[in-house]
């Protein structure tokens, strides 16, 4: 076995969260917040409290998730008529009017994506709560892409917010926001903050455990 | 031992040994397959020149309307900012801040960080600060949704077609000129060479 190897395996390196830099944590006080002799950091060799802050955001997540899609996100008022659009209803809205692309991308963005997210999220975080050892790269891949489409959930607050801007200042129509965008932003703020707390060198750190034992 | 020989990966935390990366590759790991370490030509002039670029063409998308509407011999104009302030005129301020946030200020501050700090280190000088101010753009970068925007507007030009007649303006076209810069912006930029520099000596 190689020095820095050796080293790993006797858990003293660390690298650094923000500027990547391979520090050499003092030898047992794990409880000491070391910091990173090149930005200043504090160093932990994985997020602190990786799974119980994921679970907590990804709990309220799925407790955000059903009102978001209930409510309506916006009430359009035109000559005295009054019509509430729910996220569901508008995809189905668009694919009435012949433009099915963009339904697809406002139900894919809207109401898969959040959803998907949840359960990648859960399920990766029984995956590690139970030690398992199964395919851990493909794992790390369903983590990355949980990274990658978070944002693209926005797509219906930014309607939203056009359409309340263009149509408000009209006086045969007007367009308010409904509780359902309170609800929807939510799911998005905190689907990205639960995808920033979990720890993806957890599913490694199992593997490499029972990968030991055997 | 250079930092950059010795590299544990990020997703996955395996300690890598990495060879002198060359202009323009990458060293990727190979447990899982995530970025160790990545060379970009030019980095810091690259990145400062769509840096520029893009604060030209968010100024022109923010000083111009991206859509006006005609109804009944009315015309609406709508800017980024104007959609903002109808939700907080409508006492929606979470949703307006929300706007604001991932929309004007998160990508504004990405691109005057980042000028920041490369103008100075374009000319070998460190400033007070640089080390706070990289460690802000690394945690406000994934709030720049920028892109998501333009698809936002493409589905409400759909939705008001028949409710009246949509006009695009200037400002839509920089906003599709911004995206990609922003993504090249980000792309160019060699983080592993920017802490190097501005961080203290190991």
């Amino acid at each position: 076995m190689s020095e820095p190897a050796q080293a790993l395996a006797s858990g003293s390196l660390a690298g650094c969260h923000d500027c990547a830099l391979v520090v050499r944590l003092p030898a047992g006080q794990t409880h000491v917040a070391a910091r990173c002799p090149r930005c200043g950091a504090k160093v932990h060799r994985r997020k602190v409290d990786s799974l119980a802050r994921t679970w907590a955001l990804v709990i309220t997540a799925a407790m955000l998730y059903l009102p978001a899609n209930i409510y309506p996100v916006m009430t359009v008022t035109s000559l005295g008529k009054s019509q509430s659009d729910t996220i569901m209803s508008g995809a189905i809205y668009l694919l009435q009017h012949g433009m099915w692309p963009l339904a697809l991308v406002v139900f894919v963005a809207s109401v898969l994506v959040p959803l998907l997210k949840l359960v990648a999220l859960s399920g990766l975080l029984i995956s590690v709560q139970r030690g398992s050892s199964w395919r851990p790269l493909d794992r790390t891949r369903l983590y990355r892409m949980t990274e990658v489409v978070g944002p693209w959930s926005m797509v219906d607050i930014y309607v939203v917010t056009i359409l309340v801007a263009l149509v408000s200042l009209g006086q045969l129509a007007s367009i308010e926001a409904g509780l359902g965008a309170v609800f929807f932003g939510g799911v998005v703020v905190v689907t990205l903050l639960a995808a920033e707390s979990f720890d993806p060198r957890l599913i490694w750190d199992r593997a490499e455990a029972s990968h030991a034992r055997r | 031992m250079s930092a950059r020989e010795l590299i544990l990966c990020h997703d996955c935390d395996l300690l890598n040994r990495v060879a002198e990366v060359p202009s323009g590759g990458s060293a990727r790991c190979p447990r899982c397959g995530g970025l160790l370490d990545r060379r970009v030509p030019n980095s810091i002039d690259r990145t400062l020149a769509l840096v520029l670029a893009g604060l030209v063409l968010f100024l022109v998308a923010n000083a111009f309307p991206f859509l006006a509407m005609k109804m009944q011999g009315q015309v609406t104009h709508t800017t980024l900012a104007s959609g903002v302030r109808a939700l907080y005129a409508h006492d929606e301020r979470f949703v307006g801040s929300l706007v604001l946030f991932t929309t004007i200020v998160a990508p504004l501050l990405q691109l005057l960080l980042l000028l920041s700090i490369l103008s100075p280190l374009k000319f070998g000088q460190r400033v007070p600060g640089m080390i706070p101010m990289f460690r802000l753009l690394k945690r406000i970068e994934s709030w720049s949704m920028m892109e998501v925007f333009l698809i936002g507007i493409l589905v409400s030009l759909v939705k008001l077609a028949d409710m009246a007649q949509i006009v695009p303006g200037i400002a839509i076209w920089s906003f599709a000129l911004l995206i990609p810069v922003l993504v090249a912006a980000k792309a160019s930029l060699d983080s592993h060479l920017v802490w190097e520099r501005i961080g203290r000596r190991v």
